[in-house]
């Protein structure tokens, strides 16, 4: 077991270093760094304006080189730029060269500093990820209970006509993506047209105070969207456990229906949801993003969508190291816990 | 303008003749198939089951729409790029008028679901979106299945190294969170490079592999045969290659526009690891059973195992995940138009519209986001209790 942990984590940060180095890669493109430059000096400068301005800076340095000193193995550059003005990549504002550390990376704890929010990219996503961990809180609270208990009500009776109505339900969750089924809530939810107005159609109060008013639409879009996944995961494992032989002579022994459901079939028919509520959290990551921009809920998802779009290079690295963290510690887990609830696989 | 706007019923009458034809060919195309079910072979046994039977007639509602709609210029009322500083925000039923210029004759006499911010018609500007929904996402995944088919075959069947490889990168891609990836790759500026002309180079070039292949194991016993079927492959491949991947066609028919091009790619690139993790799965159970040892002893080849022998028993889970991928790709075509991601900023884009109509609900003006919504939400449905209806009719046989 132990060998086994280690080569997944070997694995991982594998992935992670090459995941990291491809939105490195595509974010210091030619094209995108003088983007970067002209919203950072001035639109009208001319083409070697930009180069010297990016050479100033360091970025025009090799992407590997430039990827090294973001990951704190290389050291960082000192340029004397063509102004005469000397820069280093490790130096705060202020601080005289000589003092400045050598490396200075992600490595060192140093995220880098975000050219649109002006702020250090470590604070921004501590702070996001709070807002966003509250959200999938009560998504997790929400979706889980009613997707196993969808599952099992249409898994303990195969065919039935509960099975069939639960089963299209959930296939129609999932079939209705965030941004649809938001906009629908919202709608009937939300405005004065329909009248309802049970709930609030923006989340941006939440960040300071949740209530149920203004957190239920942004939580119940996210939730719906996962939920039909689970469900039928949970109904077709419940579905298999109730035809097997022990379900059988629980049955033939005379125990009641719902003591067989409860008791006897219940605990086995869970291992299989277990890893796919794990594997769900990519997808949540995409709902998240989606839902935090839909009703304005500035998030780590509303974030991600604010560095891409403003090329803001390395706030949108941190966002994604923490996004593919975030993916492959839920696979390390749904594999370890896959193993550890069914003794019928080894790893070994 | 002395018309009165139009009631809820009234409107509904207008859509309705709007949508005669693809009424009439979808009744037509049902009792067609009722009649002849039983020869029909697994589409026939689709109307054996409900939910495949209303999956079908949502997803055929919707592709002979963009049928009429791009071939006969039929469904839709208005131009979907025609703005009218009359009609902006108007409500359904609203009589069409223009402030400036004259209206067209041809147009029609009301914008049954009204007017968006710009006063364009909404109504139409569903139809418009239904083409090019209806064109890229199957193709999407056509492409998506066939990099799967021809990456997973191998690795499920020789394994090793390999296949260590390639599932290494798919979990890679997979690991990705989809939108930073689409934030990544469709942008102008990723455009300017010129990456998405390289990884549509790579991506589509495995189709042709795909038939060359395909072809070749089947036939490489009569040389004849073989010689017509790679020639013909191989003449329009190249030719459909050249102009779709590199813009490049010889006699100037095909070519894809730079935006479109990169959405695809992205679209391909972002299906095709998942499709490779079915088709592995797949092969690695197939390829226990006897009759592949049969084949093994007899003596045949390993692609000729793998894609006459193995691919034909996996077509039930494959076709099922096809129907399925396609919705997915609709899903993701319009979460592509939410983020105003690879497309002109007037296209008509049911992801799109919905974040512009989106902005105005708050104003209580639900018409402008609920047509597309409930659009790309019946589509999408249809293809789920499509594949649902095909899924239980397989598992029947």
């Amino acid at each position: 077991m132990g060998k086994f942990i280690l080569r997944r984590i070997g694995v991982m940060i594998l992935t992670a270093l090459c995941l990291t180095f491809i939105v490195f890669f595509l974010t210091n493109l030619y094209p995108n760094l003088e983007k970067f430059a002209k919203t950072q000096g001035n639109f009208r400068m001319s083409d070697e304006e930009v180069a010297t301005f990016l050479n100033n800076r360091g970025y025009l340095q090799p992407t590997v080189t430039k990827y090294g000193q973001w990951l704190g193995v290389l050291p960082g550059y000192v340029i004397e730029g063509t102004d005469g003005k000397v820069r280093a990549r490790c130096a705060a504002p202020g601080q005289p060269i000589e003092e400045a550390p050598r490396f200075c990376g992600v490595l060192q704890g140093n995220w880098g500093f975000s050219t649109t929010i002006k702020e250090d990219v470590g604070g921004i996503i501590l702070e996001k990820l709070g807002l966003t961990g509250i959200l999938m809180f009560w998504v997790m609270l929400l979706m889980v209970p009613s997707a196993l208990i969808l599952g099992v009500l249409a898994g303990m009776r195969e065919g039935s006509r509960l099975d069939r109505s639960l089963s299209t339900f959930s296939i129609s969750t999932t079939a209705t993506p965030e941004y649809v089924s938001g906009v629908l809530f919202i709608a009937i939810f939300a405005s004065s047209a329909v009248g309802l107005k049970w709930f609030k159609g923006t989340a941006t109060s939440a960040m300071d105070n949740v209530t149920f008013e203004n957190f239920f639409l942004p939580v119940l879009t996210i939730a719906a969207y996962g939920m039909g996944y689970i469900a039928r995961m949970t109904r077709a494992s419940m579905a298999e456990v109730m035809t097997s032989q022990y379900i059988r002579t629980a049955r033939l022994k005379g125990v009641s229906f719902p003591n067989i459901v409860m008791k006897h079939a219940l605990r086995n028919a869970l291992i299989a949801p277990f890893t796919v509520i794990m594997l769900q959290f990519p997808w949540l990551l995409n709902g998240v993003v989606i839902v935090e921009t839909l009703f304005n809920y500035k998030g780590f998802g509303w974030t991600l969508v604010l560095a891409a779009g403003n090329n803001d290079i390395e706030l949108l690295l941190g966002v994604s190291v923490i996004s593919v963290f975030v993916v492959l510690v839920t696979q390390l887990i749904s594999d370890i816990g896959y193993v550890y609830l069914n003794p019928r696989i080894s790893v070994s | 303008m002395n018309k009165d706007a139009l009631s809820w019923g009234a409107i509904i009458g207008q859509m309705g003749i709007q949508f005669a034809p693809v009424l009439i060919l979808l009744v037509i195309s049902f009792a067609l198939s009722l009649t002849f079910k039983r020869r029909l072979g697994l589409y026939g046994k689709l109307f054996d089951s409900t939910v495949g039977m209303i999956g079908l007639a949502l997803v055929l509602f919707w592709v002979f729409t963009a049928f009429f709609a791009g071939v006969f210029d039929m469904v839709a009322t208005h131009n979907p790029l025609d703005q009218s500083a009359m009609m902006k925000k108007a409500l359904p039923g609203t009589p069409y008028s223009k402030l400036i210029g004259t209206p067209d004759p041809d147009a029609g006499a009301y914008y049954l679901l009204g007017g968006d911010n710009l006063g364009r018609d909404v109504f139409s500007r569903v139809i418009a979106g239904s083409i090019k929904v209806i064109l890229i996402a199957p193709f999407a995944t056509v492409f998506a299945f066939m990099v799967g088919i021809t990456l997973g075959l191998p690795a499920g069947y020789y394994g090793g190294r390999f296949d260590t490889v390639l599932s290494f990168l798919s979990n890679l891609v997979l690991a990705f969170p989809v939108i930073l990836l689409f934030y990544l790759l469709v942008t102008p500026e990723i455009v300017q490079t010129g990456i998405p002309v390289y990884m549509a180079a790579v991506l589509f070039i495995f189709p042709l592999v795909f038939l060359v292949i395909l072809w070749n194991s089947r036939y490489h016993t009569q040389p004849m045969k073989r010689n017509v079927y790679l020639a013909i492959t191989l003449v329009i491949g190249l030719w459909v290659y050249l102009g779709m991947a590199w813009d490049a066609d010889p006699l100037g028919l095909i070519s894809v526009p730079p935006n479109v091009l990169v959405v695809f790619v992205a679209v391909v690139f972002v299906n095709s690891p998942t499709v490779f993790r079915i088709v592995r799965g797949l092969v690695l159970d197939i390829k226990t059973r006897d009759y592949v040892a049969a084949a093994q002893t007899r003596g045949e080849g390993p692609w000729y195992i793998m894609l006459w022998e193995i691919l034909p028993n996996a077509r039930g889970p494959l076709l099922v995940d096809f129907c399925l991928r396609i919705g997915y790709t609709t899903i993701l075509l319009g979460t592509l138009g939410f983020f105003g991601l690879g497309l002109e900023s007037e296209s008509p884009d049911w992801g799109k519209m919905i974040i512009d109509g989106r902005r105005l609900l708050s104003a209580n003006i639900l018409h402008i986001a609920i047509p597309p919504a409930l659009a790309l939400l019946t589509l999408v449905l249809g293809l789920n209790f499509l594949a649902d209806g095909l899924r239980e009719e397989s598992l029947r046989d």
